[in-house]
């Protein structure tokens, strides 16, 4: 073994590869997402397969008298029909707490809460066979607002004290304080010169993935069942799989299918215990797919919420205190609403330093649907609050609101109201800074007026009368991974071998690859650490270990951390290997181009005449560093992992008389501590500021009287191209040191910021108020609720 | 669901005759979303896609109509309308423009409008607005009926035809003045309405056309605001001078048109915006309209 040490050699294998981190190759899916050749979960099929159906009530709160299934089960071509009664093991799940029905016991809690569910040979035999189903319901009274809620000796108990299994009592599901400072007194008041108080409410959104909920449950011979389905966490799904069909979890094996879009919809089951049942009943592989109505009704919405704020400053713009209260609408069930309640306390006073808070966030049980996860999780919604109360403070003290907003920033050394100090970057001040100094987009050019520019576009309703625009800003502040003393560690298997006399590294990881672009990032992480040109990624599956969810903006992080740490190992072993072979003694050894190389030596050998028929299969799990629990009284803790921060500045053109309103552009700026890669973060950051931007003027699930009214695209809208302003991003890259490669999660921060930023853009065109998201043309113009 | 696949339009009207309850699908962008809802089960299907009569349009004179007419099939896309009659029917050309996503304008038609006669098709205010003497062509094994446009819209969702014929055509007269459309919606594509407005000035018989959207059980003309303005331009001489109308007078139209409508509060907009809506659309299309048509005595003076 010879090297020839030249600068010559060392060129091409010393500079990175361009498929590494830091580059932006293309995502292996996109070419066949665009051209519609992707295989989504509602695209499988099995020989002999059946199709499942639900029966959902009709009602939000009723009791079942009876439920007669007789008529359905002798309906031609029907294979099962099943109620609790059939249930083999546990009936309960939840995500955190236990407390849903697979099945509808005795009562229902929820308009379109499952009863029954039905196999057969045809969806339309399903469907039939559903009809045939009888219920007998005694209509209850429905308890769905926050009088009646918080009053159940009145108005009843959406889980009976009996029965209740949340974190609280009553219709509470759980509530969490933070106080920090002197808390709010009269003392503390009376050192404020001026006080702003606001009531805010936010509208329930839906996360309005496209691709609706299904997948297909083959039973196995061993008793067990496979289930191939779309999710956002395929471990914790069989964790509550496997008790409700009787079954130890190794008997229960999932397999990703084609993801069609998750936003935290998935984060819950939807049908993957009735598929599981119903083949586990008939022997046969089951398939469920939810029509777009259905899938309104089969996941977990964000929570609607009700917000009061109150803050002192002092006439130079410092806050001195902030008094808030978020009641947050959990629905029926408690899916994730403590770790929402959680998030809203904690992180409810934004990127600023308060010295003095009480703030108290509950979430109810109440007859509407349930909410859960969502994009920014429980942070969303209090950054509409704060912000808002932001931009009146800088009203109230004729302050630049930018300005007002730096001057109270938090920084890296700051503490949070939790008392967990941010030792991180934390460029508050600096985000708002680069927004600010963004160019404007041009004013409105009424003479050459292409309506698809102005607000009503096509449906051409004003040629330039009145159109006025405004502009606003908003910041905000995002945990990353899962808080409050949650382990929520990701495992990889990384597989290191020569195949066709290359080397060929395998990465294989049960992370959910929902449209965020793990599987690409994973590629890069691997292409970097092992100097290989070919990576594949193996299915997501429960043959390895849990990855943890593919949400709180944590995948890159943690899942990205554990292929990192995998490859590490594989490095090392391999080196290992030629240390052994060729007794060499650098200390200075990296793979690059396909080969060891030694910083000083140069390259020494072919990784593929190296490792030779040997492969190298390694296991690895990366744990962020611990947290703990919030303390229940006062939400003192180090509960969170990192921060993450987005700023944002909204220009639009509102048509003042008709209330119509039109993005002119939307500018963002981020800290990402290190764009792994660069393409896919600016489409996070464009395709979240794009969410926040259809929660401030359109997206809304209408409940009335826990009645769901526009459960399809027709009726509950999200931005079109037309709605989608450019999106001039700013990405900074202050590496935080506690994260692999000094990443931070980038995913959710621009969802926060970029509502209020938008609807401050209204206020500033309108001078109305404007309490409320989605803001509707009805309150531009005075016209209805 | 028996699927009926008529190679000519006489095989169609026999196929009606025979099933009257066979559902007539032509670009299917109405008929397609009823059966993936399952709001709709037909006992059976009528495809019109092989009749090419459908979907071309021709220009000539028609008996019971003044002038040039456009024999449009009911058929014909809203994108062509718009590529291909835009001089000819300036208000159907702008309110096919707003229908849907280019896909859809790309499928629907008039004809499929009509059909389903929602109170919220965009074709209605249009037709309504280019003349009390817009036809329906009605046809049957029976023969053929031309139901004015006034008397097509019987209630929600409910038309005048009967349950053995088919929309051969309409038949809308060229347009001899400005028109307009404009329609509300919570975004800025691919919306139902919220509530529209269509206007057409016909100076030649010195009326005003007006037909209101989504505002009420069935589309329906502003017979009042019609009346009033129609009035105003005729007494004050302004179809001869080209003369300003007013503020005044814009505003009363603006309010008449919002009191033709009986809007109803649901989750796409509620009564009270529908009508403040009607008032501000129906003012800026009337100045839209009168201006262009002042320009265009203006130049041909
Ligand atoms: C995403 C989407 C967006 C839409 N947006 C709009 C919009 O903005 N504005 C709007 O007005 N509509 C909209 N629609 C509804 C639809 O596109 C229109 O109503 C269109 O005009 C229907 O035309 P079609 O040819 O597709 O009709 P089809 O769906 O084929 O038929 C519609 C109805 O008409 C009947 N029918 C069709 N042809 C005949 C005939 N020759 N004789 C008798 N009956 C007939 C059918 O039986 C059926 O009842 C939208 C639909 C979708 C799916």
């Amino acid at each position: 073994m010879s090297t020839i040490r030249t600068e010559k050699n060392l060129q091409g294998i010393t500079t990175a590869h361009p498929d590494g981190i830091g580059g932006s190759p293309l995502r292996p899916d996109g070419i066949l997402k665009v051209k519609g050749e992707f295989a989504y979960s509602s695209d499988m099929w099995h020989e002999d397969m059946l199709w499942g159906m639900a029966l959902r009530s009709p009602h939000a709160h009723a009791r079942i008298l009876s439920v007669d299934v007789s008529e359905a089960v002798k309906h031609p071509g029907v294979q099962a029909v099943m109620t609790h009664d059939d249930i083999p093991g546990s009936k309960f799940y939840g995500l955190e707490i236990k407390d849903q029905p697979a099945l509808a016991m005795g009562k229902i809690r929820y308009h379109g809460e499952a009863i029954a569910i039905v196999a057969a040979d045809h969806p339309e035999t399903a469907r039939r066979a559903l009809a045939k189903i009888k219920v007998e319901y005694e209509i209850l009274p429905t308890i769905t607002t926050e009088e009646q809620c918080l009053d159940p000796e009145t108005y009843g108990y959406v889980h009976e004290p009996a029965e209740y299994k949340g974190h609280a009592s009553g219709n509470v599901v759980h509530s969490q304080k933070v106080i920090s400072g002197k808390g709010v007194t009269d003392e503390v008041r009376a050192m404020a010169d001026v006080v702003i108080k606001g009531d805010y409410v936010v509208g329930m959104q839906d996360q309005a993935f496209l691709g609706p909920e299904s997948g297909l449950a083959v039973p196995a011979e061993d008793g067990g069942v496979d289930l191939y389905i779309a999710t956002q966490w395929l471990h914790v799904d069989r964790e509550q799989i496997a008790p409700v069909l009787g079954l130890p979890e190794n008997k229960v094996r999932l397999t990703l299918a084609g993801v069609g879009g998750a936003f935290g919809g998935r984060e819950d089951l939807s049908m993957q215990i009735h598929a599981c049942l119903l083949a586990q009943r008939t022997g046969k592989p089951v398939k469920i797919v939810y029509s777009r109505e259905e899938s309104f009704f089969g996941h977990v919405h964000r929570h609607p919420a009700k917000l009061t704020y109150e803050h002192g400053a002092t006439r130079d713009g410092k806050l001195v205190y902030c008094d808030a209260r978020i009641v947050l609408d959990g629905g029926a069930y408690a899916s994730a609403s403590p770790a929402v309640v959680g998030n809203a306390a904690s992180l409810g006073m934004g990127p600023y330093e308060v010295p003095n808070v009480n703030m108290l966030a509950v979430a109810l049980y109440s007859n509407n649907p349930s909410c859960g996860a969502m994009r920014g999780f429980g942070a969303v919604q209090a950054c509409f609050a704060y912000e808002a109360q932001m931009d009146k403070l800088a009203a109230e003290l004729g302050m630049d609101p930018v300005e007002l907003r730096q001057i109270n920033a938090v920084e890296q050394g700051s503490i949070m109201p939790t008392g967990q100090e941010i030792d991180a970057p934390a460029p508050v001040a600096d985000l708002l800074r680069r927004v600010k100094a963004l160019p404007l987009p041009p004013a409105l050019d009424t003479t050459h007026l292409d309506v698809r520019d102005i607000p009503g576009a096509l449906s051409n309703t004003s040629h330039g009368e009145g159109i006025v625009r405004g502009v606003g800003y908003a910041v905000g502040i995002k945990n990353v991974g899962f808080s409050e003393g949650f382990d929520d560690y990701s495992t990889a298997r990384v597989r290191l071998e020569v195949i066709g006399g290359e080397p060929v590294a395998m990465v294989h990881t049960a992370m959910a690859e929902v449209g965020q672009g793990g599987v690409t990032v994973h590629g890069q992480i691997a292409r970097t650490e092992l100097g290989v040109e070919q990576v594949t990624i193996h299915p997501a599956n429960t043959e390895v270990g849990s990855a943890g969810s593919t949400s709180a903006s944590r995948q890159t992080y943690m899942t990205g951390g554990a292929v990192k740490l995998a490859c590490e190992a594989v490095r090392n072993e391999l080196v290992a290997l030629g240390r052994k072979r060729y007794g060499w003694t650098y200390n200075d050894l990296s793979l690059v181009g396909g080969k060891v190389v030694s910083a000083s030596a140069g390259a020494l050998v072919p990784i593929a005449d190296l490792l030779g028929d040997s492969a190298i299969d390694l296991t690895r799990e990366h744990h962020h560093r611990p947290t703990v629990p919030f303390d229940k009284e006062t939400g003192q803790g180090f509960g969170h992992v990192q921060y993450t921060f987005c700023a944002h500045r909204a220009v639009v053109d509102v048509d003042v008389e008709l209330g119509l309103v039109k993005v002119v552009e939307l500018a963002a700026a981020q800290d990402v501590g290190k764009a792994l890669n660069p393409l896919s973060v600016v489409g996070q950051i464009q395709g979240g500021s794009t969410q926040g931007l259809g929660l401030a003027v359109m997206e809304e699930i209408v409940v009335k009287d826990g009645k769901v009214r526009n459960p399809s695209f027709t009726d509950y809208l999200i931005p079109t191209i037309l709605d989608t302003p450019p999106m001039p991003v700013e990405v900074l890259e202050l590496a935080d040191e506690h994260a692999p490669y000094g990443l931070r999660g980038v995913g959710e921060a621009p969802t926060l910021s970029s509502t209020p930023a938008v609807v401050a853009a209204i206020r500033q065109a309108t001078g109305l108020a404007l309490n409320r998201v989605p803001v509707r043309p009805e309150h531009l113009t005075g016209t209805g609720e | 669901m028996e699927f009926l696949r008529p190679a000519t339009w006489d095989e169609a009207l026999a196929a009606k005759a025979e099933h009257p309850s066979a559902l007539p699908i032509s670009g299917g962008t109405d008929v397609m979303v009823e059966l993936n809802f399952d709001r709709h089960r037909p006992s059976a299907l009528l495809d019109l896609n092989r009749i090419s009569e459908l979907t071309a349009w021709e220009s000539g004179r028609y008996e019971g109509q003044e002038g040039e007419v456009i024999r449009l099939g009911a058929a014909v896309p809203y994108a062509r309308i718009t590529r291909e009659l835009s001089t000819e029917l300036p208000g159907l050309s702008l309110a096919g423009n707003t229908v849907g996503s280019p896909q859809i304008r790309n499928r629907g038609s008039v004809g499929g409008n009509l059909g389903g006669a929602s109170p919220a098709g965009d074709a209605h205010p249009a037709l309504l607005a280019a003349g009390r003497d817009v036809l329906v062509e009605a046809e049957s094994v029976r023969g053929t009926r031309l139901i004015p446009i006034d008397e097509f819209y019987v209630g929600v969702k409910r038309n005048s035809l009967e349950p053995d014929e088919l929309i051969r055509a309409v038949r809308i007269p060229v347009a001899d003045g400005p028109q307009q459309f404009s329609k509300i919606g919570t975004r800025n594509a691919m919306v139902i309405a919220v509530c529209a407005f269509g206007i057409a000035l016909h100076p030649k018989n010195g009326t005003v056309g007006t037909g209101i959207g989504s505002a009420a059980p069935t589309p329906r003309r502003a017979v009042d605001a019609e009346e009033f303005i129609g009035g105003e331009l005729a007494e004050r001489g302004l179809w001869q001078s080209g003369g300003l109308i007013g503020p005044a007078a814009i505003q009363r139209f603006g309010e008449l048109v919002a009191a033709a409508a009986s809007p109803i509060d649901d989750v796409r907009g509620t009564a009270a915006y529908r009508r403040h809506a009607l008032a501000v659309m129906a003012r800026r299309t009337l100045t839209w309209t009168w201006n262009e048509y002042t320009q265009s005595l203006r130049s041909a003076a």
